[in-house]
């Protein structure tokens, strides 16, 4: 890939941002799914006249391998956080886990995200909601290698209960001035995706169209 | 530097690090390296040294005492990352250390909480289980309207992004070992002022410009997130080993504030509840002969 690399911080991490395309306008913030990294851009993305710009999560693409695993998606909603940090106002489109990272960002920064498109990829798959969480403890292998392996264990276990999804785009709608802060693409729906697609402010809509809807939104 | 004398404290007899999936754990040892083991496991933003009386009282009655800094607390290594099960897979990886033995484990405020996890997952690996005011449920608060208990998230969730920002360059701010402690107090009110200076003196280390406690900067008390507490309790019936849990009768600010009638109805078959009316959060550090005593009661006196 020869996209460039913006180097950020989160804590002792260090974050690619990649800019797949250049251009004008407010950027396209792309998350990737678990144990993948965004490496070419997607045909989809062609139309939109601002920038381009894909992270590395925590552990994955050319970002950090941490040392002894730890991730919540808490954390990796701050590795994206550090993204709009750098980039300020965008409109992210996540894949699977990203668009889990897409949905609470969209909360935490009601103003900096203009639309979240939550699309189809690995990811968070449960929902349950409540009783204890799954759990088993053990060592896995000491190689740092990038996507890490205890990303992959700890981040598609963590089962999330959906009114904890849904009060982030809650907080979306009530802070982001957008009519519809958040669209649903995505064919397979957890739990916690369908109780986000069910939500007042959120559209049921094609990733082309979502696109179309916050290009020319504020 | 050696630590501020204490009544009752000592010095661990052993220290060493062991390597936790590549994290650097500090354990500190009490007693006789040929006793039999237990395991001794501290609370958030604590660290091993705090149980310095502690622990001499369960080794005087003939255990060998281990107990271990969390990562990124105490002496241990500083982590990119940070979660409940890291922990728990570090504590898992203390006792592999231990041996394969079942051993009793006792833990205090989140220590406690974590230890009552791992025993479910691995409950052949305990003989004993002992709780130091460290059984989560949700804090008692006032009516709230859903949406202003929403907004309150929104300020939380934007304050600790705005703090992940900064932890990039973030130092523990440096200051006399009595500012430490009193800085130490606001959050332990009912801790004595000798006690916290040495903690200060144990669990913080003099630079050039002053003292600074040890543990990560980068580590942020509080946060936000889907763990309910309540998921800890439901675990409880299920446990198979001897259990005790020690409360402390006075809330405070470190401390989850649950009340003893939230506990009973989970305890399980073989366990048992300890209430300490005029006592807070910190039980072993409070009332550390009392509560010494209540454990080996349960544990045994190996002698």
């Amino acid at each position: 890939m020869t996209a460039a690399v913006t180097w950020l911080r989160h804590g002792k991490v260090r974050l690619a941002l990649h800019e797949l395309r250049g251009g004008a306008g407010r950027p396209l913030l792309l998350l990737h799914g678990l144990g993948e990294r965004t490496a070419a851009m997607p045909s989809w993305a062609a139309p939109w006249s601002g920038s381009v710009m894909a992270l590395d999560f925590t552990g994955h693409g050319a970002s950090t391998v941490p040392r002894g695993g730890g991730y919540t998606a808490e954390t990796l909603l701050a590795d994206a956080d550090a993204a709009l940090a750098h980039l300020g106002p965008a409109t992210v489109v996540g894949r699977g886990l990203g668009a889990y990272v897409a949905t609470m960002l969209a909360g935490a920064r009601p103003r900096l995200v203009r639309g979240a498109v939550l699309v189809d990829g690995p990811g968070i798959v449960g929902g349950g909601e409540d009783g204890p969480t799954p759990q088993a403890y053990f060592r896995l292998g000491e190689a740092a290698v990038s996507p890490d392996p205890y990303a992959l264990f700890e981040l598609s276990r963590d089962l999330r209960p959906p009114d904890y999804a849904t009060l982030f785009v809650r907080l979306a709608v009530a802070g982001s001035g957008l009519d519809d802060p958040v669209a649903v693409t995505a064919f397979y729906r957890p739990p916690w995706l369908a109780a986000v697609a069910a939500e007042p402010g959120v559209l049921d809509t094609t990733i082309p169209a979502a696109l179309a809807t916050y290009a020319a939104a504020d | 530097m050696t630590a501020t004398a204490y009544p009752g404290a000592e010095a661990p007899a052993r220290q060493y690090g062991i390597d936790s999936n590549g994290v650097q754990l500090a354990v500190h040892e009490w007693g006789r390296h040929d006793a039999p083991a237990l395991m001794l496991v501290h609370g958030g933003f604590d660290f091993a040294r705090t149980y310095s009386v502690f622990a001499p009282l369960l080794a005087s009655a003939g255990w060998r005492v281990v107990a271990w800094d969390q990562r990124g607390h105490g002496d241990s290594g500083h982590a990119e990352l940070y979660s409940w099960d890291a922990d728990l897979r570090d504590a898992l990886n203390v006792m592999d250390r231990i041996g394969p033995d079942p051993i009793p484990v006792i833990g205090h405020s989140k220590g406690g909480a974590m230890m009552i996890q791992l025993a479910d997952a691995r409950s052949a690996r305990y003989s004993h289980l002992v709780n130091l005011d460290g059984v989560p449920y949700k804090r008692a608060v006032p009516d709230v309207a859903s949406h202003e208990r929403t907004r309150m998230l929104a300020t939380d969730v934007e304050r600790w992004l705005d703090r992940r920002r900064r932890t990039v360059d973030a130092q523990r701010r440096p200051g006399t070992l009595d500012e430490l402690a009193a800085r130490r107090g606001r959050m332990n009110p009912r801790l004595s002022p000798d006690w916290l200076r040495y903690l200060v003196s144990v669990g913080a280390r003099e630079d050039s410009d002053g003292w600074r406690w040890k543990i990560d900067p980068t580590m942020i008390m509080g946060g936000f997130g889907p763990w309910r507490p309540e998921g800890t309790v439901m675990r409880l019936p299920g446990l198979p080993m001897p259990f005790l849990a020690v409360l402390g009768g006075q809330m405070e600010e470190m401390g989850w504030g649950t009340e003893p009638e939230k506990v009973r109805p989970f305890l399980p078959p073989e366990g048992r509840l300890e209430i300490l009316p005029d006592v807070g959060h910190f039980v072993h550090i409070e009332e550390p002969v009392h509560v010494a005593g209540l454990v080996l009661d349960l544990i045994g006196r190996p002698g």
